[in-house]
């Protein structure tokens, strides 16, 4: 049926539509969606589970019957009851509910390396060849899922310099923790253990590499930076000596500048008989440019999940890869994969090895993800990924520094890699805005963004890393989303500060997560606690 | 039958002709057109804090790239077609990964883009994550009948290596005793994990396959063990009736229980807590994660809300706070300076990307099962293991130690007639059957056998009646 013709035709300029404003008038989906706990009714069925066939029921009877009453559950677990599409609903509404890098232009989570995770990467690690695998099956059955472990040990050696890499630790601080057992039982191996007792590390590198080798029981020295914002090397100078197992380090650093006298501090570390392991978390800048071989490392570590495309999938899965030179590899997690010229088999009689670092060979599926967006690049792809993970970077720095109340520390006038550490201390001394709330207000714009890893030594801090995925349009929609907020900061200040106002909820009322009577981990917890029932 | 022969050289492909399609800005134009904006005279020029004796000046040397999809589609296939997965087999591998069903909507969830691409926002932006994982920490709650669960961690190994390290940091005290049948790379990891700290001892078990409660007693004597360390079901998928007095033994010494255990287990099995464990931890693996060739495990740590042992824990705790708006649910981290995030080497060992979408996916799975889900599975799989385990003793050749024990999922089998357990697979492989898991730690006549809801009655009864052809 059609409308009634109207008495006069409609002009053109009435059916012109005007064009989007400069900002899009994001608005992130709200379910006002209850907890799954309060859904469902008792009764209802989310999937049916085989039962036993009568054959076997009769032939085993009740074999929990021969247990101890003890260790038999006496009351069901207190799950939710919800039929199939009602338990589909709940979830979708929660991902809708959550911005992923897929929606959003994900510049803001510096460190984080957010790049396009290719969709076709993921049909591999779907495909029943990958998802169905046992990792027990005999390896005749196996050898093309060896063979890509084998291919991409062997890429990331290229990119490395490396002799050897292992794939099995789960994410980066695994890996961390991965190099730092194998430069303990490296010195174990010298009789040194008890001596090298301490770890230097730097201010400016992931606070992994310090809590791993606290957890390993090394002392932790942290290197300051200097006015530049390098790591300190006359305090390296002081910290090496006779007790040094290792020096963990990060180049470049968070701040995105890279240290030109690496080498040198790898040389003072090596003539003092320490280990020098690369934490190459920030490496998207400079594949294909600079290896940590050149710089003379012993140890170094990828996270793949970054640098390599593997989606950061709300924190992991993630993939780890270690790689070392020759003098390291007896200490390697067992099993490796090794190759005689025909087949593909794993090696796990390694006297020397730390033995396993997690079950199995490694996060598969994100290692098959990783192989292919390595292959679909290939060497001039890999420097173009860093050419323009670069060049995106100095291409936003150069839009941010122009917006007022933002400031770049360190090292004034020399370009930055793949990140920037900005300081919105300036913003802040004027109208008392923090950070965090510039970046909460970010989200009424449909993006967000990440301050820095804790201790601030940048005060106020935002960091940004513009990966190789974004294009010169989501650069700048970005760096205007910014400079309209930090406007509105000056201008409009009370917006800003009760931010975000277009998300899926309000201002939390934190500290409530820090005190016992009333944290709530869980809604067992937060019944009994809160609620005051008896569960 | 593939284009690309998988172990030989990729296909020369040519020069770039175009932007390479994950690669925007490398568009010609588009990169000279940002040089010229930010006033570049070339990318060399980001470059110049990298000394000249450190550049590496020559092309890396890998494979020609892949760039067409179609290409790389071919390649990638060509490789996963030497796999054969155990779906085109019958399979009786377990051992610490499980052929569990992954329902449908698991996979539909877990492979959102909101989820799979998303890291760390902060609770607003990223409230549907937040929400999931602390569902997810409440659902395992409820398995387990504890009240803090954390966000996932790698692994059941991983879980295991925290969990007692906790207890060490409660009691402070420096041994650990590990008293059940523990796989030998779940060992390796948490003797090495904990070597810094601790010393594990391993009470090895009795010749039914039983904790040795003498023998923990002794150990637990001079007051100096922080934790005992049980699973349920050990490594072979042994039920031990004697948890709950292991617990009892270890409060007596003033140590901490450390249980791990299997959480499909729980629908029947009582959860750790009820029979005294202080800590309970494993692996969600077989709560709706595919196998994926071993890389599909996360870790679980769980406890009651006791402030002592909330203050141990390394990883993050998701925490349920009100917001500004009346009867809307916010979420936040709970005592966040615990964490190496906030204090890094003054923190509880080290937080950082682990296997979150693991738990979410546990999360779905478990709201999917719910209470009559857990009990039938339970019930499934420890009826079809004990069958298997009947099946299989008929066989001649075939022995099943410690058969009177219950088991969950795992039980042994000893090969008694001429071939050893690999052997035995490899006859059973050309039959279409991947055998159990060797024991090649222990006894190469010995291997795990697997069975859990995805076995019906006749896929055991082919296993029996093929080893009676082959196993004498």
């Amino acid at each position: 049926m059609s409308a009634p013709k109207p008495a006069t035709e409609p002009t053109r300029e009435e059916a012109r539509i005007a064009p989007k404003p400069p900002l899009r008038r994001f608005h992130q989906a709200r379910w006002d969606e209850q907890l799954i706990f309060e859904l469902g009714t008792p009764g209802e069925r989310g999937i049916s589970v085989p039962a036993p066939e009568p054959e076997v029921r009769e032939a085993v009877g009740d074999p929990a019957a021969a247990l101890p009453a003890a260790l038999r559950r006496s009351t069901p677990p207190a799950l939710p009851e919800l039929g199939q599409q009602q338990v589909l609903r709940h979830y979708l509404r929660l991902s809708q509910e959550n911005l992923g890098a897929d929606l959003n232009i994900d510049v803001g989570q510096g460190t984080c390396t957010m790049k396009y995770s290719p969709k076709v990467n993921d049909t591999f690690t779907r495909d029943p060849r990958v998802a169905a695998l046992h990792p027990l099956q005999d390896a005749s059955t196996v050898q093309g899922v060896l063979e890509i472990l084998h291919r991409l040990e062997g890429l990331l050696k290229e990119i490395s310099g490396m002799d050897r890499v292992s794939l099995q630790p789960a994410a980066g601080s695994s890996a961390i923790w991965t190099n730092v057992a194998m430069i303990r039982a490296y010195f174990a191996a010298r009789g040194e253990a008890e001596e090298r007792d301490e770890v230097i590390t730097t201010s400016f590198s992931h606070p992994s590499n310090a809590a791993c080798a606290k957890t390993a029981g090394y002392r932790v020295i942290t290197l300051p930076p200097d006015a530049d914002g390098y790591p300190d090397i006359e305090a390296l100078r002081a910290a090496a000596g006779p007790r040094t197992a290792a020096l963990l380090i990060t180049n470049p650093e968070d701040t995105g500048i890279y240290n030109p006298r690496i080498a040198e501090f790898v040389r003072i570390v090596h003539e003092a008989g320490g280990l020098c392991a690369y934490d190459q978390a920030n490496a998207n800048g400079i594949l294909g440019i600079t290896r940590a071989r050149e710089a003379g490392f012993d140890l170094c570590h990828f996270n793949l999940h970054k640098t390599f495309s593997t989606p950061h999938a709300c924190g992991g899965p993630a993939a780890g890869a270690c790689g070392v030179t020759e003098a390291l590899a007896p200490y390697l997690p067992s099993p490796t994969v090794e190759f005689d010229g025909t087949d593909y088999r794993l090696e796990a009689d390694r006297a020397e090895s730390i033995g396993s670092v997690r079950p199995f060979y490694g996060v598969i599926p994100n290692l098959v993800r990783a192989y292919a967006w390595i292959m679909s690049l290939g060497a001039e792809g890999l420097r173009e990924t860093a050419e323009i993970a670069v060049l995106n970077n100095n291409y936003l720095l150069a839009k941010v520094s122009a917006i007022h109340g933002v400031s770049v520390p360190y090292a004034q006038g020399r370009p930055r890699l793949e990140q920037v550490r900005y300081s919105w201390e300036r913003l802040h001394d004027d109208t008392g805005v923090h950070s965090e709330e510039i970046g909460l207000r970010a989200a009424d714009f449909g993006t967000h963004y990440w301050t820095s890893h804790h201790p601030y030594l940048v005060p106020e801090p935002m960091t940004l890393e513009p990966t190789e995925s974004y294009s010169r349009a989501d650069l700048d929609e970005y760096a205007a989303i910014l400079t309209e907020v930090a406007r509105e900061a000056y201008e409009d200040t009370g917006t800003v500060r009760t931010a975000p106002h277009r998300s899926t909820v309000h201002r939390t009322k934190e500290d409530t997560l820090e005190s016992p009577a009333t944290w709530a981990v869980t809604w067992r917890a937060y019944r009994r606690k809160i609620l005051g029932e008896s569960v | 039958m593939t284009a690309t022969p998988p172990s030989g050289p990729a296909p020369r492909a040519a020069q770039a002709p175009h932007a390479h399609p994950y690669i925007p800005n490398s568009a010609p134009e588009v990169k000279r057109a940002m040089l010229e904006a930010i006033g570049a005279a070339g990318v060399e020029d980001f470059y110049a804090d990298i000394p000249e004796e450190l550049r590496l000046r020559r092309p890396l040397d890998l494979p020609a790239p892949l760039r067409s999809e179609a290409q790389l589609v071919r390649h990638v296939g060509g490789l996963l077609a030497r796999n054969t997965s155990t779906r085109e087999v019958l399979s009786f591998l377990g051992a610490g990964c499980y052929p569990h069903h992954v329902p449908a909507v698991v996979d539909e969830v877990v492979n959102r883009s909101e989820f799979l691409t998303a890291y760390a926002g902060e609770p607003y932006e990223d409230h549907g994550r937040f929400q999931a994982m602390w569902e997810y920490q409440s659902l395992m709650a409820e398995l387990l009948a504890a009240e803090v669960v954390n966000v996932p961690v790698y692994d059941g190994f991983q879980a295991a290596g925290t969990a007692l390290r906790m207890a060490g940091r409660c009691t402070g005290r420096a041994r650990v005793l590990a008293v059940s049948d523990t796989g030998p790379d779940k060992l390796s990891k948490v003797v090495d994990y904990l070597r810094p700290e601790h010393q594990l001892v391993t009470v090895p078990v009795r010749a039914d396959g039983r904790a040795d409660l003498d023998a923990v007693r002794a150990e637990l004597a001079a007051g100096d063990v922080a934790a005992v360390w049980a699973e349920a079901p050990g490594y072979a998928g042994l039920v031990d009736e004697g948890l709950p007095e292991l617990g009892e033994l270890a409060h007596a010494a003033g140590a901490l229980y450390v249980v791990g255990c299997n959480p499909a287990s729980l629908g029947v099995l009582a959860p750790p807590s009820s029979y005294g464990a202080d800590i309970a931890c494993g692996d969600i693996q077989p709560l709706g994660i595919h196998m994926s060739y071993g890389g599909g495990n996360a870790g679980f740590v769980a406890t009651q809300d006791d402030e002592r042992l909330v203050a141990e824990f390394p990883t993050r705790l998701f925490g349920l706070v009100p917001t500004a708006v009346e009867g809307e649910y916010g979420f936040g981290d709970v005592a966040f300076e615990r964490t190496s995030f906030a204090v890094r080497e003054e923190g509880k060992e080290w937080v950082g990307t682990a296997a979150a979408l693991h738990g979410i996916a546990a999360g779905v799975y478990l709201s999917l099962m719910g209470p009559h889900g857990m009990r039938e599975l339970g019930e499934t799989v420890l009826a079809r293991t004990a069958y298997a385990k009947q099946r299989l003793a008929d066989v001649p050749g075939v022995a099943i130690p410690h058969a009177d024990a219950v088991h969950f999922a795992d039980f042994p089998v000893r090969f008694t007639g001429s071939r050893t357990a690999g052997e035995v697979n490899a006859a059973l492989r050309e039959r279409g059957i991947f055998g159990g898991a060797v024991r090649t730690d222990r006894d190469p006549r010995e291997a795990l056998y697997c069975v859990t809801e995805t076995h019906t009655a006749d896929d055991i009864d082919l296993l029996a009646d093929t080893l009676k052809e082959i196993a004498q």
